[in-house]
Parts: structure tokens; C-alpha cells; sequence
């Protein structure tokens, strides 16, 4: 498993597809909290897939004002087909040129596999990570750990 | 290992007797496939265990997946309000190939409750937050998907096929 980034490390700023024509960057959200979401690829099975999950949850998320952001190494049109499939309602950004960079960022790739790890980070309105979890990388990490960390954040 | 943290409560439904000494928790969604073929495994479990297994349903819907299964948590919670919640979610489950607006009047027809009242309910979402209540103990308990099943407040990651539920309540007892 990777050493991915740990509390108090200041979050790496990155800029990505979040649709085939629109971009988004880390700081662009600065002044609220974030989950990053990395997680190995888009289409995993249905009722234990961790993006559906969040997005029944993303109410609690923004009772905290955080914004969820989904990575993988998915392509943008493979993202828009799956977000729409799933009607999810939160970015997922695509980590897919050069394939893996965000996640090399964060420690959380697979090399040989070459898909991010099932990471979560949740970083706070200055930009500082301030809980961060790597979940086995079949095992669905469920919400308790974020909203717990959220939680947490000062005011 | 990711422990139950809302305890069973006299809100929740139940069935079996309070002093049995092993409770299976499941968190479901009535629109769920895995769901549906944990169904007939846990009314054989509670065949196979009588008086020693107390068994409770959480409601766990995925509604943007599945928008089904959240009027028929309603359906559920509707029949529960005339004490009839478990013979409702026998219909649902069993009927789960025809789940819909048809069957939640059908299963309300069977049961003898008033329809337009079940109607009323769905519609204005009456029950909405005991289920969204009941979703998010789930997931502050670590529920990541459905079906989810706790016994005496652990949870089993095992699969859900009757003899992994049978051996797992075993060790309870």
C-alpha cells in the first residue's frame, strides 16, 4: 500500500479535467474545507460503490460547506458517462494526462496496476490536510471516517 | 472492524424476543438486487435460530440509484404505523421485480390500510426522516453498501449466503 500524504502536510495544488471543457483547481475552492476522493476507477460494481454512496451523503458534507471531489485516472467523456449513469452530483476530476500525476502528488498511486489507491483526504480551509485515509484497495471505505474528520475542523 | 453505533432501540423495527441473545442488524434498500437475494437467507436464518435471534431492518436507500427505494421505505413505514411493517416489507421483497407505484397501492390493498393515506404519505415523503435517520446511523457506522448486516453490533463482512450468516451468528452463541 502507498504512503499517502498525512495530516498537517500542506495539500499539493493541482489543476484537472473535471468535464471534457471546463477545468478545476484545488485552490479555486480555498476559504472551505475539501474531500478529495481518489479511488481506482469509475464502474465498479453498483451498490457497494463508494461514489454512490457519497452522493447519497453529500447533504452532511455540505452542512460542514465542504466541497467532494472524485479522482481517478478515468478520462473526462469516461467520467460524464459514469457521473451521469450514477446521477451523481459532485465533480469527478480525471488524473489522466500524464496519467497518475494528482495521485503521485498525494502517495497514492499503484504503479503497477497503474490506478490511484482508494485514498481519502480531507483538507481544511487553509489548505492543510488534516486527516487523510488509505483503504484496502477492494474494500470500500464508507463516510464515517470523513464526517469525523469534518467534525473535527475548527470553525 | 466497524461496530454499530446506534443501538436498537423500541424505534426500530423488530422481530424476536428483546432477551435473545444474538441481534442481526441489516441495513437494506427494498430496490437493491443483493438486497433481494439476502431476503429468503435471513427469514431462513430466523427459521433456523427461533428464539435466539432478534432480527431488525434499517433502511439504507440508495435513491439516486435506485428512486424506487425510497417511496417504498415510505410503503414500509406507512404499513408500520398500523403495526403492520413487517408483512409490508415481505411484499416489497418479494415483489421486488415489480416494485412501483402499483405495487405499493397493491401491497397497501392487501393489507387493508387506507390507500389514499399511503398515497398522501409518499407523496409528501412523511416518513423521510426516520429513513434518512436510519441511513445515516448507517453510515456512521461504517455501512458502505447494501445489504449490511451487524451482529451483536459488528459488522460481518462475510457474504451473505445462508450458511456464512449461520456460522457467523453461531459464534455469537
Amino acid at each position: 500500500m502507498s504512503h499517502i500524504l498525512t495530516p498537517g502536510t500542506a495539500a499539493p495544488d493541482f489543476t484537472l479535467h473535471v468535464t471534457p471543457d471546463q477545468i478545476l483547481s484545488l485552490r479555486d475552492l480555498a476559504g472551505k474545507p475539501a474531500i478529495l476522493a481518489f479511488y481506482p476507477a469509475d464502474w465498479s460494481p453498483v451498490c457497494g460503490d463508494q461514489m454512490t454512496l457519497y452522493n447519497e451523503i453529500l447533504p452532511e458534507f455540505q452542512k460542514h460547506g465542504a466541497q467532494l471531489l472524485g479522482i481517478s485516472v478515468d478520462g473526462a467523456w469516461c467520467h460524464q458517462a459514469f457521473a451521469k449513469h450514477r446521477r451523481l452530483h459532485f465533480p469527478l476530476l480525471a488524473d489522466f494526462e500524464p496519467k497518475g500525476t494528482v495521485a503521485k502528488l498525494y502517495g497514492a498511486y499503484r504503479d503497477g496496476e497503474g490506478v490511484s489507491e482508494r485514498a481519502l483526504f480531507v483538507i481544511d480551509k487553509n489548505g492543510m490536510i488534516s486527516w487523510s485515509y488509505c483503504s484496502p484497495i477492494a474494500v470500500n471505505p464508507g463516510a464515517d471516517g470523513i464526517l469525523d474528520a469534518l467534525e473535527k475542523l475548527p470553525n | 472492524m466497524a461496530m454499530l453505533k446506534v443501538p436498537v432501540t423500541s424505534d426500530d423495527h423488530i422481530q424476536g424476543p428483546l432477551e435473545a441473545p444474538v441481534t442481526l442488524v441489516e441495513y437494506g434498500d427494498y430496490q437493491c438486487p443483493y438486497c433481494g437475494l439476502a431476503y429468503p437467507n435471513v427469514r431462513r436464518v430466523q427459521q433456523h435460530f427461533g428464539q435466539q435471534l432478534r432480527f431488525v431492518f434499517r433502511h439504507f436507500p440508495l435513491s439516486q440509484i435506485h428512486p424506487l427505494a425510497e417511496p417504498a421505505a415510505e410503503t414500509a413505514e406507512f404499513a408500520g404505523d398500523y403495526k403492520r411493517f413487517w408483512e409490508a416489507h415481505d411484499e416489497l421483497y418479494e415483489n421486488q421485480e415489480r416494485l412501483g407505484a402499483e405495487l405499493f397501492v397493491a401491497v397497501a390493498i392487501t393489507l387493508k390500510l387506507p390507500v389514499a393515506e399511503l398515497r398522501d404519505a409518499i407523496t409528501r415523503q412523511k416518513y423521510t426522516p426516520k429513513i434518512r435517520n436510519d441511513f445515516m446511523g448507517g453510515v456512521r457506522s461504517g455501512v458502505n453498501g447494501t445489504p449490511a448486516f451487524f451482529i451483536n453490533g459488528m459488522r460481518h463482512d462475510g457474504s451473505f449466503d445462508f450458511e456464512q450468516l449461520v456460522l457467523a451468528i453461531q459464534t455469537q452463541l
